[in-house]
């Protein structure tokens, strides 16, 4: 059921269609020149959903920042569907942060049209887009609430909706779950996916959950601890869709403690 | 307290509280001028050394024509220091954040004009310009650091992710100043603008002060310069009540705008359970 655990440094050109991203020899340091990442060679498919785990401070953050243009890599190139990632804008990027970053002066309806506002897009197509995105992650009802008037959750499902708004081709998540409890994360999981088969974008999803990479993603990709570099890639083999049956089958308890050993391995050849 | 209580009980006990919290200065109050009425009776001592405050109450209601007239001069005078305080304050801290070699040009001169006490800058002021003007001007430089000073701090506290997420967007400086920072750095600057209020006050009264008999002024400092002159020690009570009370309305009124403005979504305004 398992496929593959290589410790290949580069994936081989994804299987069918287009890169969407393409990460080549890229290394961040900050301050004092300490490399808190890479160097990083990463090719994902367009269309496909790719999770990034890694202990914390391995680097996780940094990386999705850099593909989404947000930080200069110190070396090395990032593509967007084979151009330049510093030419933001051509290339719509959705990201969720690990808290829900909400304006709390603003409702949920303000939050979500913050893109398309300032892409100053014309009022009445803002107001069909953020309710078509609103009803995607099941917030209709709560388009006048301010954010504190609502759970975790909700408040991270205002953050995807947002996200989606602009109908973005590659989606980029920074542990959007970690900080919910398990009966909204695994709820949250299964929206997710139901999303991402519905809309079929790319979709680079951060975590430190063995099981949340293994259920969410179509590849899993392992990073070593600071400075982050990829240690190994499993392809989860599961029939589609996956749903809750997934989450307690054998196949996927044998994919997790892979993954986990996997991860295992790499923080110990680390600390040798 | 560890035993559960009923809704009931704890709506009783918090009503009592908020009564404590107005009745025992409003207590306070009362005994000290209950106080200060017999000492001055019992020991006879003349309304020139120590008026009672039944003096105070006849001098002021007797002086209205000249007292109220006063008020409204030194009201006027603060308002038009807050004013040009809180505008001066604003814009020179959206100034400094936008441009960092300004913010280091213009930064220690604002700290300077602060730190210099501003009674002695008064003279100074009132030489070069006319009264008016430099009782403004007073109350100005008195205020508009607090204004600034806060504002800044506002501007810069902008969420990091939230910052991130403007410039994944591609928003233009404009954008991120109006739909991000200055909403961000609103509760800051209420805050500020609400320590400027009392400062524009006082900025005001030592102007006054400083122009003293010799100025035109007609305000409740000078009033106050004046019968210390002429000893109408009662008239000098009067009007320091006056002044008072007035630095109480401001800061009261400043405290509701606040409140209006930040209710629906900051903490800071919001009850305590919710
Ligand atoms: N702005 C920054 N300045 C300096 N060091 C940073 C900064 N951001 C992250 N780091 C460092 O880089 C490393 C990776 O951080 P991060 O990407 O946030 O890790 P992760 O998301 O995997 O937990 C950490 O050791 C962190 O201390
Ligand atoms: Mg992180």
């Amino acid at each position: 059921m398992v496929d593959i655990a290589a410790q290949t440094a580069i994936d081989p050109a994804p299987p069918g269609g287009a890169v969407a991203v393409r990460l080549r020899g890229v290394t961040k340091c900050y301050r004092q020149g300490v490399r808190a990442l890479g160097p990083l060679d990463l090719d994902v498919a367009a269309g496909e959903f790719v999770a990034l785990l890694g202990p914390s401070g391995c680097g996780k953050s940094t990386a999705l920042r850099l593909i989404a243009g947000l930080a200069k890599p110190s070396s090395g190139t990032v593509e967007l569907n084979a151009h330049p990632a510093a030419r933001r804008g051509e290339h719509a990027i959705g990201f969720v942060f690990q808290e829900p970053t909400l304006m709390p002066w603003a409702s949920v309806r303000g939050n979500v049209a913050l893109p398309l506002r300032l892409a100053k897009a014309p009022r009445a197509e803002i107001a069909a887009r953020v309710d078509d995105a609103l009803t995607r992650v099941g917030l209709r009802d709560a388009a006048e609430a301010l954010p504190r008037e609502l759970s975790g959750g909700m408040k991270m499902r205002v953050s995807l909706a947002r996200a989606l708004v602009t109908d973005p081709d590659i989606l980029l998540m920074d542990e959007p779950f970690a900080a919910l409890d398990e009966i909204t994360r695994f709820r949250l999981n299964n929206d997710l996916l139901t999303l991402w088969r519905e809309l079929r974008k790319t979709v680079i999803f951060v975590t430190h959950s063995v099981f949340e990479s293994v259920y969410l993603s179509q590849r899993v990709i392992v990073m070593t601890p600071k400075p982050g570099r990829i240690a190994a890639e499993f392809h989860v083999a599961s029939d589609e869709p996956r749903d809750e049956a997934f989450r307690t089958s054998v196949g996927y308890a044998a994919q997790c403690r892979e993954v986990s050993a996997a991860l295992a391995r790499a923080s110990s050849t680390e600390a040798a | 307290m560890s035993v559960a209580r009923d809704p009931q009980t704890e709506a009783r006990a918090a009503a009592a509280t908020r009564l404590l919290r107005i009745a025992l200065p409003v207590a306070v109050l009362v005994a000290v001028v209950v106080v200060w009425h017999f000492v001055v009776k019992l020991n006879d001592i003349p309304p020139y050394l120590l008026p009672g405050p039944g003096v105070v109450l006849r001098t002021l209601i007797a002086d209205w024509p000249v007292l109220g007239a006063s008020l409204v001069t030194t009201l006027w005078t603060t308002l038009q220091g807050f004013l040009a305080a809180a505008a001066g304050g604003i814009a020179l801290a959206i100034l400094f954040n936008q441009s960092r070699y300004l913010e280091y040009s213009l930064l220690p001169y604002a700290i300077i004009l602060q730190v210099t006490p501003v009674i002695a800058i008064a003279p100074l002021l009132l030489i070069y310009l006319p009264q008016d003007t430099a009782v403004i001007a007073c109350a100005f430089i008195v205020a508009f650091f607090p204004v600034l000073a806060n504002t800044t701090l506002g501007l810069n506290s902008v969420d990091r992710n939230l910052a991130g997420l403007f410039q994944l967007y591609g928003a233009s400086r404009a954008q991120t100043l109006l739909r991000l920072k200055l909403p961000a750095a609103l509760p800051y600057m209420l805050g500020g603008l609400r320590i400027a209020g009392g400062l524009s006050l006082i900025g005001a009264v030592v102007a006054e002060i400083a122009a003293g008999s010799a100025g035109a002024g007609s305000g409740l400092a000078y009033r106050i310069a004046e019968s210390s002159y002429r000893l109408n020690i009662p008239r000098m009570f009067a009007a320091l009540l006056l002044l008072s009370l007035a630095g109480i309305v401001i800061y009261g009124l400043l405290a509701l705008v606040s409140h209006l403005a930040l209710r629906r979504w900051h903490e800071s305004a919001l009850g305590k359970d919710t």
